[in-house]
């Protein structure tokens, strides 16, 4: 149960943006920013693998599902390279350009100082550009930020897959801004 | 130095906000309601606080003395006193509603699975309403996103710590939306 009466029954951050819509719009902006629109470099699919696996070290359930969800939808249902990347990210079937993100995003995740002169040397040899490393950064940190608004004031966090796959469906059509819909009305063939 | 090459010579999160105008919007967006909105109950002073705390937690100087200078200004409080407060705040003078809030707030440092059922109430014995204690764990949260931010891109801080200090009054009047080129 929620630390606090949220008075709706939206599944995790959804059920915050109901509860505080003031703090919801920022929120909202900064990851369809980051994650949806239009980046010079970075596929929307790229950016939300860093997002999950992020929120997968910080072991936000909810984070990690929905955003492994639109990362899988947004990389052409491709499920086995989410799953890899969140097993191994070193031997997943991506760029080392990704990978070598992906370890800035990890150090980010323990601790902003833990970035080294080495890591972005690195990422910069496998082609990264100041602004793919800028972004890589500020995703995982903007994770470290929501994983703990989710995990913090304990939202519920359904463990059902077919509903993370139809609320990723939806974000990876329509990005973060469009109103979600409600789990009473999902057609779901699995109970929550 | 920073990481990256940001082609301006701001300190902090202000040279990453010149770099970037497009994250820029939604990063102020967010501090400017958090922490400055009047239609809070916490008070500017409170919310700063709690930026400043979670900020020292995760050894950030420059974000912990621009919130820890705003705080100050706010409070009433010189640095010494701002220190004490990072240090030992139990021991300080603060109400308990705030000290039961500061806790919360070293939780969600750690991890957001670190707040308890027994905080939670605490908070509400000393008087915290369900948004008081929403906002501190945002507040907390997304101090672990800017810290992170910050340190992450190696970005530069004045060290001379009167800077900040200086410099608070003035953003007390202007807001965030307007901390990137001035």
């Amino acid at each position: 149960m929620p630390h606090i009466n949220l008075s709706n029954d939206y599944p995790g951050i959804r059920s915050l943006f109901v509860y505080r819509p003031e703090t919801a719009k920022p929120l909202n902006g900064l990851v369809q920013v980051l994650l949806h629109d239009p980046h010079p470099t970075l596929s929307a699919g790229e950016r939300e693998l860093i997002a999950t696996y992020v929120s997968n070290l910080n072991t936000c359930y909810y984070c990690t599902n929905i955003h492994g969800a639109i990362a899988r939808h947004q990389l052409g249902n491709d499920a086995g390279t989410v799953k890899q990347v969140l097993a191994d990210a070193n031997t997943a079937p991506i760029s080392n350009k990704l990978k070598s993100l992906l370890k800035i995003a990890a150090k980010v995740q323990s601790g902003g100082k833990n970035v080294t002169e080495d890591d972005v040397m690195t990422a910069r040899a496998e082609g990264a550009t100041d602004i793919e490393i800028h972004d890589t950064v500020l995703i995982a940190a903007a994770f470290c930020m929501y994983n703990r608004y989710v995990d913090g004031l304990a939202t519920w966090q359904p463990h059902n897959d077919e509903l993370y796959d139809k609320m990723g469906e939806q974000r990876a059509r329509e990005g973060y801004g469009t109103p979600p819909v409600k789990v009473s009305e999902m057609e779901l063939t699995q109970t929550t | 130095m920073a990481h990256i090459k940001l082609n301006n010579e701001l300190p902090g999160i202000r040279g990453l906000m010149a770099y970037r105008p497009e994250t820029e919007v939604p990063l102020n967006a967010l501090v400017e309601l958090l922490l400055r909105d009047d239609n809070n109950t916490l008070t500017r002073g409170e919310r700063e606080l709690i930026g400043t705390y979670v900020s020292y937690l995760n050894d950030c100087f420059f974000c912990q003395n621009v919130h820890g200078a705003l705080a100050g200004h706010y409070l009433n409080c010189n640095i010494e006193q701002i220190d004490s407060i990072k240090h030992n705040f139990q021991s300080t003078d603060l109400s308990p509603k705030m000290k039961a809030l500061l806790s919360i707030a070293a939780s969600v440092q750690k991890g957001g699975k670190n707040v308890t059922e027994e905080q939670i109430e605490a908070a509400r014995t000393e008087g915290a309403t369900d948004v008081e204690i929403h906002d501190t764990v945002l507040i907390a949260a997304s101090f672990c996103m800017f810290n992170r931010y910050v340190d992450g891109l190696g970005t530069w801080a004045p060290q001379d710590r009167q800077f900040y200090v200086d410099r608070a009054p003035r953003r007390a009047e202007e807001g965030y939306q307007s901390s990137v080129y001035n």
